[in-house]
């Protein structure tokens, strides 16, 4: 059994030590340490990664609440601004119509107050005309005439 | 040789020839053979194995590993979680040692799957050699962190004063067993797959120097390798597993006490 061979066992302790100490030094000082590092950036940059992630999300979040917001204003403006005019074209035609009414009715008081004139001229004139007419019939007739009583005639028959 | 040949079925293979140590660079220091062999090169190989894989495969450094880092840090992480899980937040100044340690004997395990090469954890003085290491800095941190108190590790709690000195030599025979139950753990295990399958090496030489009707029988040994070499890489893994696991144990009952 070559494993039993004292001869052997000297140089196999003497390099198992040197071996394994140089190893244990390499990987205590140089191999663990950036084996750690690495794997430690890793987990900070993932988790970085992940509250930009949560970042953006809650970002978008309020942008589209502020988004929706400025959309409810807008409608209400909108919806006030068509009110408004609504409400003063309403007032304007009003005031114009009322306007209008009042100078047709001014107009009509006045026409009608010229047409009473006028039928009061000619309801003079009537009287006259029927006076003169009278007159010269009874004028023509009689050969005499009574201006007079024939005035009272007519106006009692008008009347 | 002859005895070898013999115990072989004389087929001229001997399955202990692989173990062989034999010097490569003679040195003698002041008297003593320190010469570079077959197994301090296989040593250097792991050696150089291991910091191939965790330094310069971790060369990139990158955000997103390639396969190689990922085995590194996937190694980092089983031994980091193995020192986690069995000694807790006190292991930590030890993790260093216990991976030196996983990745030495995973690495040693592994290489002496190659043909032609020399499995180094094969050697019981090697295993003894870590083993004893373990056991004697373990101890030393057990007596520094508690004084006389770790004597406490050998009387279990709530034990009747009449099992007392059966149960404390029982517990302190377990404790002076742990080097070598761990030692020979590690070099049984890999001194029987190794000369197993040389033996089956052998009966598939012998057969097919045998010829005729035996030549077709030569499959039977070779399906065998096979399915033993299979098995032996998860032996090597297995070992290197237990090894480094029950470091931790003991390191924990050194720091924790039971």
């Amino acid at each position: 059994m070559p494993q039993l061979d004292f001869a052997t066992f000297a140089p196999q302790l003497i390099w198992l030590t040197l071996v394994f100490g140089v190893l244990y030094l390499v990987m205590a000082r140089v191999a663990l340490p950036r084996i750690a590092t690495v794997i430690e950036e890793r987990r900070d940059r993932i988790a970085d990664d992940l509250d930009t992630a949560a970042q953006l999300k809650s970002d978008t979040d309020d942008a589209i609440a502020s988004y929706e917001t400025a959309l409810a204003e807008a409608r209400t403006h909108a919806h006030t601004i068509a009110q408004e005019t609504r409400d003063r074209l309403t007032a304007e035609t009003d005031a114009h119509r009322a306007d209008l009414e009042g100078q047709l009715a001014a107009r009509i008081a006045d026409a009608e107050k010229r047409i009473t004139a006028t039928k009061d001229q000619a309801l003079t004139s009537v009287r006259d005309v029927a006076v003169d007419v009278a007159d010269a019939i009874t004028q023509q007739l009689l050969g005499d005439s009574d201006r007079a009583a024939a005035e009272r005639a007519v106006d009692s028959e008008l009347a | 040789m002859s005895a070898a040949d013999q115990e072989s079925g004389g087929l001229g293979i001997d399955p202990m020839h692989q173990f062989e140590v034999h010097a490569i660079i003679p040195i003698n220091l002041g008297g003593i053979d320190a010469s570079f062999t077959n197994a301090s090169m296989w040593m250097v190989f792991a050696a150089v194995g291991i910091i191939g894989l965790t330094v310069f495969a971790m060369g990139g450094r990158a955000m997103v590993p390639g396969r190689w880092q990922s085995i590194a840090e996937m190694s980092y992480e089983f031994v980091a979680n193995m020192v986690r899980d069995n000694v807790g937040k006190a292991g930590q100044s030890y993790f260093p040692f216990i991976f030196t340690l996983f990745m030495f004997v995973l690495f040693s395990n592994m290489l002496g799957m190659l043909p032609y090469s020399f499995t180094t954890t094969s050697h019981i003085i090697v295993t003894f050699a870590l083993a004893l290491f373990i056991f004697l800095g373990v101890t030393i941190i057990g007596v520094v962190k508690h004084g006389f108190h770790f004597l406490s590790l050998f009387v279990p709690k709530g034990l009747p004063a009449v099992l007392l000195p059966l149960i404390v030599v029982i517990e302190l025979i377990s404790y002076f067993s742990r080097p070598i139950s761990l030692s020979v753990r590690l070099f049984a295990n890999m001194m029987a797959g190794h000369t197993m399958l040389k033996v089956f090496a052998g009966f598939v030489i012998g057969f097919l120097g045998a010829g005729g009707l035996f030549t077709g029988l030569a499959i039977a040994p070779i399906a065998f390798m096979v399915a033993f070499t299979g098995l032996e890489i998860l032996v090597a893994f297995l070992q290197a597993y237990v090894f480094a696991i029950l470091t931790c144990i003991y390191l924990n009952d050194a720091l924790h006490l039971h």
